[in-house]
């Protein structure tokens, strides 16, 4: 028998929109010691799958319109809340996605790593501390005694979710749900949890839900995988078989949007010069006191882009990486250095001085849902740049929206709608329709697909591919996501606490890294 | 943190500055004066009585000479209590409605966070628009309406408790401190309620579900203290508002606190008086401020780090 058995599954969500199947009909299966991967892409439904299995989702609007979990022969559905809560955190824990925001931020650490022990077990308190200490030493925290009554503000997001970890294992529960455990982490620190998993699912015989987009990350760990899509399982089995050789369409499709290997094509670099930068320092003053000192966010950055160039920025968070792309831009102050853009000095200019030349450099941010203005329609937001830099007139305007609409694969149709009216990758290729409104010559894009499932961001990416050959654009393309800077980009930079280590033909860097950090971030990226 | 206090301590002194000029100037743009009563006083003896109180100065030499009082803790003497000086009547009647505005904040505060959790553990059902509802009414409802309102229930056709006076008789405390605290148990309801909701969507309360506590431990123990940090920082200006604001209830009610003088004190032109109670208001409404928002800075362990200690 396995140790969870769902038959049948299907989750619907009841709003004044209308009705949501969320889950439709989903059959899969655990054992012990096993790990099995669910993947999918965002709205495929595997949250919500294992959170209704516990009772987490909201109900109203959330129901379970039929199927069972059968836990060690009992069904989970059909508990009464007060067995359901006996289950969870005892024998099924969670882990999530955000460390920042899953670990209470009122409550020590400690505190919040016995309640499991305190509430399920009716351990003294004294009994559970000295078990919180062991567990947090056995996931790699170190002082485990001083870290025991430490506030989670004061770990970074790795040891957080160390701490999350600890707390899931400290009832030692027989099934471990970890819902995109290492999304939100840096690719070094995503490295390290994803062997504590493995670490600690071997040495406990646990089983594991290991629910992920990502599929090289699921590759790797998982003994099983289910695919889903729409809420339904498209594909199921054992992980190496079918990664081999995915049957369904779906599964290749996100097999072959998953970016790997080498850029394409190669690009017509030239040797002109378009924006030089030199010993750039931008500096974010603390408050004066010890506890925030100032922070050297770019530290003497020096480089070259050359006309028609994609330049890669690689580096983790906190790394300077956007600091660097904004200063550049003159969006964020720079104490000193210089930023030649076609030969002439554009560094600290006053915003007047700046203005004009804000047509030929533009920019692309991260979050398409933060950065579209929510009461401006699509029109007014690319008409606004065409009018403003005057590259349009009055009488042509709405002429040159539709076209730019056309050219990032925009439907003419939806021109008088909303941002929220979009998906997410809508709304990204609405931002770069934004940014190319003016004519620019030189992009920098921030992290653009990050936030985009792996099929969207594959089509944001040719289509960006598509711009920079069709426009001559020069870009500075800033990512974490290292897969991706080496399919896009033709050159590449990698930075580090603000510093650049390393700059050079991206093939050349990954074939031979020079700088240590350089080797370990390769090293650490999970690849298909 | 001591850095942090005194930063804010003198940051007041230009707040206090900028409050005792404007009202020792407006005071004396209003028509009238102390001394013109319904009966005229004979000109020879106003003159005298200006001169004694040194109107008859020019202005700029009583503001001065006023604030070289003040700095040493003389407040001058009121025009209307012969006799008295006006720190000796604030400090009479201070303590009686301070008392007052300290039993109507805890009234406020136990109704309107225990309303406004409820409300919000079950938002947009029954639960939530009746005590909800009920918030909107004292908002809206007026001191002067509720106060005989309430006595009118409780005091005649209930009899239950004495309609007026101030520790004279037992239970005589009982309706000013519910009339002067409703509208702010009301308001503290809704922000307990929108503080409660907005807790209860983070994904750290998901985590505590995840763990199988139960409900009440969620809320209690991982929710409530997020949620309660707007109250608290409400709590300053809540009671600032409450002593100067309990002039009506103190007048309804019969009880001879600082609200009242401070009201009489503007209709006979009382120069002095006004100044004093003002300065003295203000004060306080400086001070409230600071200790609420120490207090709302403590309740977040990461605040408390940055202005505490290590810093």
């Amino acid at each position: 028998m396995s140790l969870l058995e769902v038959n049948k599954l299907s989750v619907s969500f009841h709003t004044r929109n209308g009705v949501q199947q969320a889950v439709k009909n989903l059959d899969f299966r655990v054992d012990s010691g096993e790990i099995l991967g669910i993947v999918g892409e965002s709205g495929s439904g595997k949250s919500v799958s294992c959170y209704s299995l516990l009772g987490l989702i909201p109900c109203p609007p959330g129901r379970i319109d039929s199927g069972c979990g059968l836990f060690k022969g009992q069904d989970l559905l059909a508990m009464s809340e007060a067995e359901l809560r006996a289950v969870r955190g005892n024998q099924i824990a969670m882990i999530f996605q955000d460390p920042m925001t899953s670990l209470n931020p009122f409550l020590r650490v400690g505190e919040q790593l016995i309640e499991p022990l305190v509430y399920h077990r009716g351990h003294t308190r004294a009994e559970a501390t000295e078990r919180a200490q062991e567990l947090l030493d056995e996931v790699g925290i170190r002082d485990p005694k001083r870290s025991f009554f430490s506030y989670p503000h004061e770990f970074s997001g790795g040891m957080r979710q160390r701490v999350m970890i600890a707390s899931a294992l400290i009832a030692e529960p027989e099934l471990l749900i970890a819902d995109e455990p290492t999304t939100a982490l840096d690719v070094t620190v995503q490295a390290q949890i994803l062997q504590l998993i493995s670490e600690l699912q071997n040495r406990r015989n646990l089983a594991v839900v290991f629910i992920s987009h990502d599929l090289a990350v699921v590759k790797d760990l998982a003994d099983r995988v289910v695919v889903m899509k729409q809420g339904e399982c498209v594909e199921s089995g054992p992980g190496k078989a079918m990664f081999a050789q995915p049957q369904h369409p779906y599964t290749q499709d996100l097999y072959a949007a998953t970016p790997q290997g080498a850029k394409a094509v190669e690009s017509s670099c030239s040797e002109d010069i378009l924006l030089e930068v030199n010993e750039l320092r931008t500096v974010f003053p603390g408050n004066g006191g010890a506890a925030q000192p100032p922070l050297v966010a770019v530290d003497d950055a020096s480089f070259v882009v050359y006309r028609g160039e994609i330049l890669g920025l690689v580096g983790e968070s906190g790394s300077g990486k956007s600091t660097l792309g904004r200063s550049i831009l003159n969006l964020v102050q720079s104490q000193s250095g210089s930023v030649r853009f076609e030969g002439s000095e554009i560094r600290g200019l006053p915003a007047n001085e700046m203005r004009p030349l804000r047509k030929q450099l533009q920019m692309i941010f991260q979050d398409p849902y933060a950065s579209l203005n929510p009461r401006m329609t699509i029109y007014d937001c690319l008409a606004e740049p065409l009018l403003f830099h005057k590259v349009a007139s009055a009488a042509n305007v709405q002429q040159q929206v539709l076209t730019l609409m056309d050219e990032v694969g925009l439907d003419r149709r939806f021109v008088r709608k909303y941002p929220h009216e979009f998906s997410g990758g809508q709304r990204q290729r609405i931002a770069i329709a934004r940014a190319l409104a003016s004519e620019p010559e030189f992009i920098v894009a921030d992290e653009p697909v990050s936030a985009l499932d792996v099929t969207i961001q594959k089509q944001i990416l040719e289509l960006l591919l598509n711009l920079v050959e069709r426009r001559n654009l020069t870009m500075l393309f800033i990512s974490h996501d290292l897969a991706v800077v080496r399919y896009l980009c033709d050159r590449v930079l990698v930075m580090q606490h603000g510093k650049l280590l390393e700059s050079g033909a991206t093939e050349s860097v990954w074939q031979s890294p020079a700088h240590p950090y350089t080797q370990k971030l390769l090293a650490s990226a999970v690849t298909l | 943190m001591s850095r942090f206090i005194v930063i804010r301590l003198l940051q007041a002194i230009p707040v206090l500055f900028v409050v005792i000029t404007v009202t020792f100037f407006l005071v004396r743009q209003a028509p009238g004066g102390p001394f013109d009563a319904d009966k005229p006083v004979i000109p020879a003896v106003k003159r005298a009585l200006e001169a004694k109180y040194n109107l008859d100065q020019p202005l700029w030499q009583q503001y001065t000479s006023y604030l070289g009082d003040l700095l040493q803790g003389d407040m001058g003497p009121s025009f209307k209590y012969p006799g008295w000086a006006v720190q000796d009547l604030i400090a009479s009647g201070f303590p009686v409605t301070a008392e007052l505005g300290l039993y109507a904040l805890l009234i406020a505060l136990f109704i309107g966070v225990l309303a406004g959790v409820i409300a919000a553990l079950k938002p947009n059902t029954l639960q939530d628009y009746l005590p909800m509802s009920a918030a909107m009414i004292g908002i809206c409802m007026p001191t002067f309406l509720l106060g005989p309102l309430l006595v009118l229930i409780f005091g005649i056709w209930l009899d239950w408790v004495p309609v007026s006076g101030w520790g004279d008789l037992p239970g005589d405390k009982i309706l000013p401190s519910i009339t002067l605290g409703a509208a702010y148990a009301a308001y503290i309801a809704r922000l307990s309620r929108s503080g409660m909701l907005e807790v209860m969507s983070q994904d750290y309360i998901r985590t505590a579900r995840a763990k199988g506590l139960p409900e009440s431990v969620v809320v209690a123990k991982h929710a409530l203290r997020g949620a309660l940090i707007p109250v608290v920082a409400f709590l300053g200006p809540a009671f600032a508002g409450l002593l100067s604001g309990s002039f009506v209830v103190e007048t309804i009610f019969q009880i001879p606190g600082l609200g009242r003088f401070y009201v009489q004190a503007a209709f006979n032109r009382d120069y002095t008086m006004i100044l004093g109670t003002t300065i003295f208001l203000s004060t306080l409404i400086v001070l409230f401020n600071l200790l609420s928002d120490l207090l709302a800075n403590w309740m977040n362990p990461r605040l408390r780090q940055k202005i505490g200690g290590k810093a």
